[in-house]
This record gives structure tokens, sequence and C-alpha cells, in this order.
């Protein structure tokens, strides 16, 4: 444990963890952490319908106001971000990992296995993926968070697919495989410990896109009304406030909150994945 | 190789200093250099690499990139101090006046230009009026000067050989004949039959147009081979240089003896010595010599103060604490064991 | 004498270019030798090299190490044989894991090959390949490659292949990319363990003087044949075959009395188109004769230790052995001072 913390202390003196990487992650946690200890502070009753008084103001007993349903904004968000956070990270892994592997396999083994998938992730590229994804969410009888994930992630892996494909190809010619090679690696040794170090920038950098687009597959799929709509989600707030018109009536603090929480997250994941590339380019570190 | 010693000097740089802006402090690329070259001379630049070599090579047409900068001095090509120029006035004196083959000069080419195009495009950036009757008829003389063959001009880069590309890149660099070409290790890539032909044809080339040359690189003897005159550089500073039969027979200042003495020929088998150490970093240069940790020769003074460059024979400077109290070095001590070097 | 690797009437062939045609070399395992194989790109020296390492199969005939056939070995094989037959490759730069810091080339074969039992052996091993090299353990562990200069890492390299006690190191242009300051000693480095630690090592190369400093036997190819073969002092200091004489005098020396200068025709259309069952060098040959068209020479042997295949010397004996190596002579007996 001791080795692992004077590893960290190196690299960030030789640059390798930067500030950016810090900040990314910072806002990253604080944002886990309201939603993680956030519900100790606050009932959750006060987030459902008719809990408390409606289409009152930020102030007094409402820190931020509540919607014209009775629902305490603040409640409603400390619970509503784990919730749009959970389905971004189930469709950010899901995508990423089917993308990784159908990647790995398709630029290592190469032939018609790589044809196939490359068939695939090209066709399904082009197609547009809100629509298919509004066809899909509205054939589906009883919709949840975590469904509503894995429709968004039927859509989401080609990006990573096809980017770690080219890496493998670009990985495996390398000098450096060869030297593993004559150095005694088996050929899985070789895969796990010189191919995917170097190909962690870009499955992070995918992994934020993915996530990233993911939330927002999501949140505009929510916001027409596709999503689980008993959950507390930010899209459904967004669309809860849409079917209210809240944008006409003045209640800013019904449809602003959520959005400057997704902006938030988007934030966070920009800045970890510019920070990461430092971590893992030793070359680009600097101090 | 005519050289007209009486001749004014075309090239004439003076207390050139090129800085590159690191996280440390500033590196001193290139210091205090300065040297004068006539019409039709070669002037081979030798050093490793880090000795500043390829800076000056671009801050001679004022192509230093950031974060490099030319601190301060002055680069007069036929008496207009190039480095005053706006860049309006610079970008008519490139390849007009003076060319640069840039090191890797064959990967310099666009990979989806022909090469008839991008000689065009060169020329055309100079003499917008020219026709295209014209343009191709210079394009079959210059690739005729450099010794390719006339279809050559309808070829994409990648359909050459390594010497090939070479040569085009020669072409182009000589396509407005200009006054003085610099080659910054035109060879680097090639194998030896290949670099002689393209050496070669850089000097018939260069005879041709009257002018003066400076080939930078680090192999001793295809400078010998090439040059006239021979500037040997580490840390940035020109610590030798003269005529180049004198470099070789006399050189004056140690580390060119060192280099000179480690050069293996064909002849008899001798020990292979490099010079042991590692040439210094160019940020915070400590006072003195800069090649006193590796000098067999250094004393004292080699720590504490710089050497200036003086001259030390006909036509030789050299710049080194030795002299002028001594005329020659002495021969090298036996060097037993091998170091360890970091 | 037996064979420690040999390369018996290997060809390569990649769709309709041929690499390499019909080469039988062997090394022998009775005294560590140092041995040229010189050309320019294109001449087949680093298909050669690569199939020597086991990384390609010949199309043609066969390479062994130690009797068993490179191709078919078995894993079990062929770990031992990587042990025994290991690299240093051109490039210092990207032959090293960006990832990781250099001490992971030194530390995987230990551990891959069982070099060692504790951590503390391992350190001790690794260490010392790195003074053997002349490098300070302390200045280079713990960097990662971009941290050191290319001659320095070039070095670790080296080390890393002595780690392993190997019998045989196929250096494929190990010093092309490294200073000319730099070369020197590296290629002393090599020499040294040579004679030290009785390593057998094949000098890849397209520069003539080095291998002539530190090889004791050398192999011209040209586009894929051997031209020449023989002892350095012979090949390099007198060559035969017009191409090597054509390599030899383009070496640009620092010796001022000795211009530079090669024999050669330019290739003209005529002998470019011209079709050719001879002599691969015909069309730029200055000393071409019509029988050079028709049938590639054989190996001639004009002197003791060099064969040249050049019809120019068809009065002088054809070697009887297939084998080039059969004109070699034994490295030298004194460690050059």
């Amino acid at each position: 444990m001791n080795r692992f913390w004077a590893n960290l202390k190196r690299n960030y003196e030789q640059g390798r963890i930067s500030p950016i990487l810090l900040v990314g992650l910072a806002i990253l946690l604080a944002i886990v952490l309201f939603g993680a200890i956030g519900p100790l502070f606050v009932d959750q009753v006060n987030a459902n319908v008719g809990a408390v008084r409606p289409r009152k103001p930020p102030g007094g007993d409402y820190f931020l106001g509540t919607d014209s349903q009775g629902r305490d904004m603040w409640t409603l968000l400390i619970y509503a971000t784990p919730n749009t956070l959970k389905m971004g990270l189930i469709a950010g892994f899901v995508g990423v990992g089917v993308g990784a592997v159908l990647g790995l396999i398709a630029g290592q083994f190469g032939g018609w296995i790589d044809g196939i998938i490359r068939v695939i992730s090209d066709s399904l590229l082009t197609v547009p993926a809100i629509a298919i994804l509004v066809i899909i969410a509205g054939n589906i009888d009883r919709m949840s968070t975590f469904v509503m994930a894995l429709v968004v992630a039927s859509l989401g892996w080609m990006f990573t697919a096809r980017t770690v494909r080219a890496q493998v190809l670009t990985i495996r010619e390398k000098a450096y495989v060869e030297v593993a090679r004559v150095n005694g690696e088996g050929p899985w040794e070789i895969l796990f410990k010189e191919v995917m170090p170097n190909l962690m920038p870009y499955i992070v950098a995918s992994f934020v896109g993915t996530v990233s687009g993911s939330i927002l597959a999501v949140i505009g799929l929510e916001a027409l009304g596709l999503g689980a709509l008993e959950e507390m989600t930010l899209g459904n707030t967004i669309y809860w406030s849409q079917q209210s018109s809240a944008v006409l009536r003045g209640y800013w603090w019904w449809w602003a909150p959520p959005i400057v929480v997704i902006a938030l997250i988007f934030i966070g994941l920009f800045l970890t994945s510019v920070g990461f590339d430092r971590f893992a380019n030793p070359r680009l570190a600097r101090r | 190789m005519a050289v007209d010693m009486a001749q004014k000097p075309i090239l004439v740089v003076k207390d050139l200093n090129v800085h590159y802006d690191t996280g440390k402090g500033p590196a001193k690329a290139v210091s205090d250099v300065s040297f004068a070259l006539r019409p039709g001379e070669r002037l081979g630049l030798i050093g490793e690499s880090g000795s500043g070599k390829t800076t000056m090579a671009t801050a001679l047409m004022r192509l230093t990139k950031p974060p490099g900068r030319i601190v301060s001095g002055s680069v007069e090509l036929d008496g207009q101090d190039l480095l005053q120029l706006s860049d309006k006035e610079l970008r008519e004196v490139r390849l007009r006046d003076i060319a640069l083959m840039p090191q890797g000069a064959m990967s310099s080419l666009n990979p989806v230009m022909r090469l008839e195009e991008q000689m065009i495009d060169a020329i055309v950036a100079h003499k917008p009026g020219m026709k295209r009757a014209e343009l191709d008829t210079r394009v079959q003389q210059l690739l005729q000067q450099v010794g390719l063959a006339p279809e050559v001009a309808r070829r994409y880069p990648h359909e050459l050989s390594g010497g090939m590309k070479q040569r085009a890149a020669m072409a182009i660099a000589t396509s407005l004949s200009p006054k003085v070409i610099v080659a910054d290790e035109p060879t680097s890539a090639l194998d030896v039959v290949v670099q002689r032909q393209v050496m070669q044809t850089l000097g018939r080339l260069q005879d041709g147009l009257g002018a003066a040359v400076v080939l930078i690189g680090h192999d001793m003897g295809l400078i010998a081979q090439f040059a006239d005159t021979v500037g040997v550089m580490y840390a940035g500073k020109i610590v030798e240089i003269g005529p180049v039969r004198a470099m070789i027979e006399s050189p004056k200042h140690p580390y060119t003896k060192l280099l000179v003495e480690s050069l293996p020929g064909i002849e008899v088998k001798q020990a292979l010595v490099g010079i042991p150490g590692l040439p210094p970093p160019l940020v915070n240069l400590p006072p003195g010599c800069p090649f006193n940790p590796r000098c067999p020769f250094a004393f004292e003074r080699c720590v504490r103060e710089t050497p200036l460059l003086q001259q030390v024979a006909l036509g030789q400077a050299a710049a080194c604490h030795l002299y002028p109290e001594h005329s020659e070095l002495p021969p090298l001590p036996a060097r037993a064991g091998r170091e360890l070097q970091a | 004498m037996s064979a420690l690797i040999e390369a018996r009437g290997v060809t390569k062939r990649y769709g309709s270019f041929t690499a390499l045609d019909d080469v039988t070399l062997t090394l022998s395992d009775s005294a560590p030798s140092m041995t040229a194989i010189a050309g320019e790109s294109g001449s087949g020296k680093t298909t050669l090299a690569r199939m020597m390492l086991g990384f390609i199969d010949p199309s043609d005939g066969v390479v062994e190490y130690r009797g068993k056939n490179i191709a078919t070995m078995t894993p079990a094989e062929k770990q031992a044989f990587r042990r025994e037959v290991q690299p240093v490759f051109q490039d210092p730069f990207e032959v090293f894991n960006p990832f990781y810091r250099v001490d992971h080339v030194l530390t995987t074969p230990v551990k891959r090959f069982g070099l060692a039992d504790t951590e503390a052996k391992a350190q001790a091993l690794i260490e010392d390949a790195l003074k053997r090299v002349g490098l300070r353990p302390q200045d280079t562990l713990g960097r990662f490659p971009h941290e050191l200069s290319g001659g320095q890492r070039q070095r670790v390299m080296v080390a890393r292949a002595v780690l392993l006690r190997p019998k045989l190191i196929v250096a494929d242009e190990p010093v092309s990319m490294v200073d000319a300051s730099l070369r020197a000693t590296i290629l002393d480095e090599l020499r040294t363990l040579n004679q030290e630690l009785g390593i057998s090592i094949v000098y890849i190369t397209h520069d003539l003087t080095t291998a002539f400093q530190i090889c004791d036997n050398i192999v011209v190819l040209y586009r894929g044949t051997v031209a020449e073969a023989g002892a350095v002092e012979q090949v390099i200091g007198a060559p035969k075959h017009p191409y090597s004489q054509l390599l030899v005098s383009s070496i640009p020396l620092p010796d001022l009395s000795k211009a530079w200068g090669g024999e050669e025709i330019p290739v003209t259309e005529a002998n470019a188109a011209r079709p050719n069952d001879g002599c691969k060098f015909a069309p730029r040959c200055p000393h071409v004769m019509e029988m050079c068209w028709q049938n590639p020479p054989p190996k001639y042997m004009p002197d003791a230790q060099r064969l040249a295949t050049c019809f120019l010397y068809r009065d002088a004996p054809v070697s009887p052995d297939a084998d080039v190596a059969s004109v070699f002579r034994p490295p030298l007996a004194a460690p050059v001072s």
C-alpha cells in the first residue's frame, strides 16, 4: 500500500497527474457525493408528488423552491442526479465494454470476424440514433432506468469499437510488441500488458464520450416523455417542467437546476478525459 | 569546389543567438555564432544532436518556431539583414535567394500532390506571371539538373525511392537559382551509394548556380569529402572553424581532435573509441568552456572562463584556452579502461 | 563444426517480389564470431535477420537452430530458442512501450526466463547488465524512455539482450539512429560482449566501415542474392565483385587523399527493360558481359577466404559448398587493444 502512495506522489511530481485531472475528478466526486450523501440530509418523502406546497420560489423552507406538482426541488435534485448518473454509467460501461471487446477481437483476429464487426458497426454509425432510440423506447412497455440505459447503449458501442480496432492494428506493428515477444511474453500477456495500457487513453476518451453521449440521449428521450416516468431523473424533471410550461411561467428554479447539474457532469467528464491523457502518455507530462 | 577567397562574402552571420523557452529557463541552442560564406563556398557544420546545428539552419531564414526564438544577431544575405525584414519581404527572399533542404526533406514532400505541381507551386509563389508552358519547361530543366528522368514530374512522392525524393527536394530548393543553399542532413536515411550520388548532384548544381552551400551533418567523412570549410559546433557554439584539410590533419580544438581520432577507416582495425560523457544541457549552462567536463586537456581556467573564438593558425580559429600559449594540441593521453557514463 | 544457426537455401517471396533468393549461411558453434550482413535497402538483409530471429518463415528452404527447424518448433523449444537468440533493433525509441519505465524491458525477461529466484538477485543481475554497457543504474532505472537519449536507450536494449547471456545477438543496424560519437562506444561494447562473454554477433548494416572494424567476416547482399562474402580484410579491403567495389568506393572517408567516387553506369531504359535471367547487378555493372544476362553466376572463389558471384572470376574454382560461411576466416585470437 505504501508503494501505491509513493507512486502517486512521484506521478504527481512528474506532472503525470495534472491539476486538470484533479479538478475534473473533484467535480465528478462532488456530484457523486451530492447524490450519495445528500439523501442523509433530506427526507425523500418531499420529492413525491403533492408532498409540499406547489409553485414556491426558492427561499424559506424550500432551498430550491417547489414545482407545480408539489415536489421540493432540492430533494428532487438529490435523488434525480444519481439516477441520471447511473444510467449514463451503465450505458457507458456496457457501450465501451462491448465496443472494446469487439474492437479487440476485430483488430487481433482480422479476417471474416473483422469484416462482420466492421459492417455492423459502420452501418449503425450512419443511422440517426435519436430516431431509432425513439422508436425502440416508444415500444417498450415497462421502462426503467436500467432498461433505458441498455437502450441507449445499443447504439453507443460503435465508436469505441472502431477506435479500439484501429489502435490494436497500429500497436500490433510496434517494435515494442516484438521486444515483448523476445522477452518471453506470451500472446495473452502481450495483449494485456503491452497493448491494453496503450489503449487506455482511447478507451477512457471513448468512455467519457460514450457516457456524455448517453446522458444526452437519455435526457433527450426523457424530455420527450419516453423515459421511466415514475422515476426521479434529471431528464424527467425537464419533461415535467415543459409539460407545465415552467419557462413561460417563470418557474426558473424548476428547469435551471437540472441543467446546471448536467453541465457540471459534462465539464467534469471532459476535464477528466483531458487530464487522463497526461497520465497515460507520460511524454505529455510537464512540470 | 572553386572558392575565390577575394570575393565579398554572400552570407555573413554575426553573433546569432537562438533560445528555446523551457519551463526551467532559456535553452541556449545557438550562442554567439558568427561565420561568413563566399559565393561558391561549401561550409560544413558538424555537431552531435543537441549541438544546435538544425536550430541554426532554420534560424538563418527566420523559420524558427516557438518555443524557439531568435534573440539577437544578424544574418546578412548580400548585404541585407534577413532578420530585420518584414514577413512579406522575407517570404520573397526565401527560396529565391536562400533555400533550405530541411532534415528529412524526403518527407517534406506533399504526399497527395504530383511532383510537378509541388515544383510549380514553389515557383509560382515567387513569379506569379509565368505561363504554364514556361513553367513546364523550367520543371523539366530542374529535373534534368538533378539527374531525374522527365517522367518523374508526373509521379507522386511515394512512387519514388529515397534518393529520388531527396533529389526532388533539391530540385525544388534550387528552382529559383538561390544564392545560398542550406542543406540540413540531406542524406541521413540514404545508403552509401545513393548518398554519394546525391551529394555529387548537389555539388554539380551548386557549381552551376555559383551558389554557396551550408551543409549540416554529423558525419565527418561526408563533410570532409564535400566541404571546403568546416565548422564544429558544440553546445550551441562554434568551437572551431577552418579549411577542411587543416581541420582533419591538424585540428586545434580538443573536441575536433577527438572527433577526428574516433573516425574508423577501412585499412586497419583499431580500438573503437567514442568521446566519453554527454553534451551539457543547454539550460542554465555553467560558466566556462562547455566542453571542459569531457576534455582531456582541461585545466582550471576552463571551468571559470568561457573561451572566445580566436585565430590560431592561418584561416583557422578555435575557442580554447590552450591558445595562444600553445600552438598545437599535445597528444591525447592514453585511455585506460572505460569510464561509466550516465 | 556443429552449427549454431543455419539458413539453408532460404528464399522469401512477397507476392511477385523476391526478398531473398537461395541463401545458405551457417554460423558455427565452436568459436563466437562477429559476422556482418551488408547491403542497401532492398537487399534482403533485414529479411534474413528476421528469419534468424524466428519472426518470419522462409518461403523455400529452412532455418535451423541447433538442428531444429525454427518454423516447426514447439512452444517449449521456441522458448529455449528465444533464450539463446536475441535481437537489438534499429530504432531506439520504438522499442520501448511508452507506458512503462525502461525497467520493464529488463525485469520482464528476468521473470519470464526465470533468471533469478529472488528480487535482490534480479536487481543485481539487471544492474550488472547495465554497468556492462556503460550505464549507471541509478541514472537509468526508474526513468521513462523519453527521458533518456537515443544512445542511452540503445544501450539499455543491448543490456536487455545481454541479461539472458544468449549465444547469438542479431543486431539490425543498431547504431544508425544513434549519434556519431556514441556509435563507436556502442559498437565497441558489442565487440567486448563477443570477446568477454563469448556471444556471437550478426551485425546487419549498410555501413561498411564499422563492419570492417568489428566483424571478422561479411556477406554482401544485393537484391536478395549474395554478391560477395568472406573475410572483411578481403571483401572490404580489396573488393572483387563490382557491387562491393561500388559500395566501398562510395564510403566517404575523412582521408582527403582518397576522394570518393564509384564506377557505376546509370541504368538506361534499355537495360531496365531487358529481361534478365542472370546476374541481378547486370544493368548497373560497368564490367557487364553478354553471359551475365543469361545465367546467374555461381559462387567463384578467387581467394581462399572470399567468394564472389561474378563471371569476371570464372577462371577461379567454384565454391564446393553452398554455405557462404565456408570461406569465412576464424575469429582473431587476440583481442584488439
